[in-house]
């Protein structure tokens, strides 16, 4: 327990499109940090300091922290950069949350950035990986996550079908954010028909690459009402950074997810998160994950996932909404991606999400995903929690 | 230069010159693949798990490992795919042929997963269970390419 409370109160995000040449870096960050600012009626002076994350790898660009100073507002102000790889976003939500939650500061402003299309996103993933062992056949992030569905498609007889409901639902889901990238709606024999990457995943099964930045102000308790009537309460965090090598992590499972989601539900209280959770921002960069990880947290049993999916439970109008964005299959400015999660539950707690709002949101859970089948988990809510 | 021109940072016929250490294990593992062609692992003394590639540390129990044990040759397809999107490989700067057979390899006796080729000259026969056997290189240098790739053997 940290010594104050932490909430949401201001989120914003690009138009987050494939390409954005009609700006540099700092210029993308610096329209998220605007809209952040005019979100919560701040302005740059309000705030005590600065969380920004990417991927280096991406941009090379090192010191990214010191770089985008115009662009973040940082001028003279306390400034650190974290980066987790995939779980960049999600990492700098949570660090966000210690630093506000410490007492030390009061208004942090949280920013996660990526433009991807300068440079090559599989040779800059690869190199996140070990030189040695790892490197001869990896092939980027496709590669490992076409490994995971293929042992769960095994292990739990599921089909790619199935994966390719879960792209219908997220792409159905993003015609309703004008933020998204993709906006286009699929059927699934379209992404049965799509090519194949890497067997079993098909273009229409994985997320693109993006262009876009996300900034998101957390602040403490005592002032947050103030700021807004409606703040987004961080209720807890979790995170499992599991495994160094590909060829440790238990293949069709994810360990870590499951891990950091039973310290969330038992901080929470939390018994039965599928009837108790209102929303679910999962980072999910392919389909099959739509069916895997949501038995590893919880909402079904194992081999259950898909029966879930088809029910419509996750649909907009379903038992527990999953990606009501669009997702990451819609958009995937990395660095930006899991606090683009975080953003859009805050969101749907402080009931801004206009067009994607699911009605009622007590309880939001947004999550992050990278590294080596790492997880990262945040857990909202309307009510100021009472622990 | 056009405005769509690419900014390329031009090192010529220049190498990277990393020159990355694998440690004593590490060299171990290697020396052993170039040498006699075995597969030497390592056992955590807390949890029991078989380890490779071998590493100092548990990182589960953190603690250190010592009791090194032969696995394989011979294992099964832990999970695999094929890839078949054209890549450049930040190795080598140019783009990776494929497909190529993408393995996690179970070689008998070891709890993780060994990363390599497979071979997919017949893709029906590449599956999760199926019994594999490493394909060596005819000239071993203690790198993981002194294995050429794994082929089925069902």
């Amino acid at each position: 327990m940290g010594k104050q409370r932490v909430a949401i109160v201001g989120t914003g995000q690009t138009f987050h499109k494939s390409h954005r040449p009609d700006v540099n870096g700092q210029e993308l960050i610096n329209e998220a940090v605007g809209r952040a600012l005019v979100d919560a009626d701040l302005t740059i002076r309000d705030i005590d300091a600065i969380v920004i994350g990417n991927m280096d790898h991406f941009e090379g660009i090192n010191y990214v922290d010191c770089w985008s100073v115009d662009g973040s507002g940082g001028f003279m102000k306390p400034v650190i950069k974290l980066t987790t790889g995939g779980t960049t976003g999600s990492t700098l939500a949570i660090g966000g949350y210690h630093m506000v939650a410490s007492g030390l500061f009061d208004r942090v402003l949280v920013i996660g950035w990526e433009k991807n299309s300068e440079s090559d996103t599989t040779g800059a993933i690869t190199t996140a990986f070990d030189p040695v062992w790892d490197r001869l056949v990896f092939a980027g992030a496709i590669s490992g996550l076409a490994a995971e569905a293929q042992a769960y498609m095994a292990r739990y007889s599921a089909t790619d079908r199935d994966g390719a409901r879960v792209s219908v639902r997220d792409r159905k889901h993003a015609c309703n954010n004008p933020y998204t990238q993709l906006r286009k709606e699929v059927t699934v024999d379209e992404v049965l028909a799509s090519p194949m990457l890497a067997d079993p995943i098909h273009l229409l099964d994985v997320c693109p690459r993006s262009d876009g930045a996300c900034a998101v102000i957390m602040a403490g308790e005592h002032i947050a009402e103030k700021i807004t009537a409606t703040p987004d309460w961080i209720w807890a965090t979790a995170n499992r950074h599991t495994y160094t090598y590909l060829g440790d992590a238990n293949f069709g499972r994810l360990d870590s997810l499951a891990a950091a989601s039973r310290e969330i539900y038992a901080k929470a209280g939390i018994r039965e998160p599928a009837k108790e959770i209102g929303v679910i921002e999962l980072y999910q960069p392919y389909s099959f994950a739509g069916i895997m990880w949501i038995e590893d947290l919880g909402l079904t049993g194992y081999g259950q996932g898909a029966e879930f999916v088809w029910s419509g439970a996750t649909d907009m109008d379903g038992e527990i909404p999953i990606n009501p964005s669009g997702g990451v299959i819609a958009c995937n400015p990395i660095g930006a991606t899991g606090l683009i999660r975080c953003a859009e539950a805050a969101l749907q707690i402080m009931g801004k999400a206009e067009g994607h709002q699911v009605p009622d949101v007590d309880l939001a859970l947004s999550t992050g995903f990278g590294g080596c089948f790492w997880s990262d988990i945040l857990l909202h809510g309307r009510r100021k929690p009472d622990f | 230069m056009s405005d769509t021109e690419h900014v390329i940072i031009e090192s010529g016929a220049a190498r990277q010159p990393f020159n990355y250490a694998v440690g004593l294990h590490g060299s171990r593992f290697l020396q052993e693949l170039r040498d006699h062609r075995r597969f030497m692992a390592v056992k955590c003394p807390r949890c029991a798990k078989v380890y490779i590639p071998p590493r100092r540390v548990c990182g589960a129990c953190f603690v250190e490992m010592d009791e090194f044990v032969e696995v394989g040759p011979q294992g099964t397809i832990g999970t695999f795919t094929i890839l078949r999107y054209a890549f450049i490989d930040p190795e080598t700067g140019v783009q990776k042929p494929v497909p190529y057979g993408y393995g996690f390899i179970r070689l008998d006796g070891a709890d993780t997963l060994f990363q390599h080729y497979i071979d997919i000259q017949d893709e029906s026969r590449v599956k999760i269970g199926a019994r594999v056997e490493p394909v060596f290189a005819d000239e071993r240098k203690g790198t993981v390419k002194d294995i050429r790739c794994f082929r089925i053997i069902d």
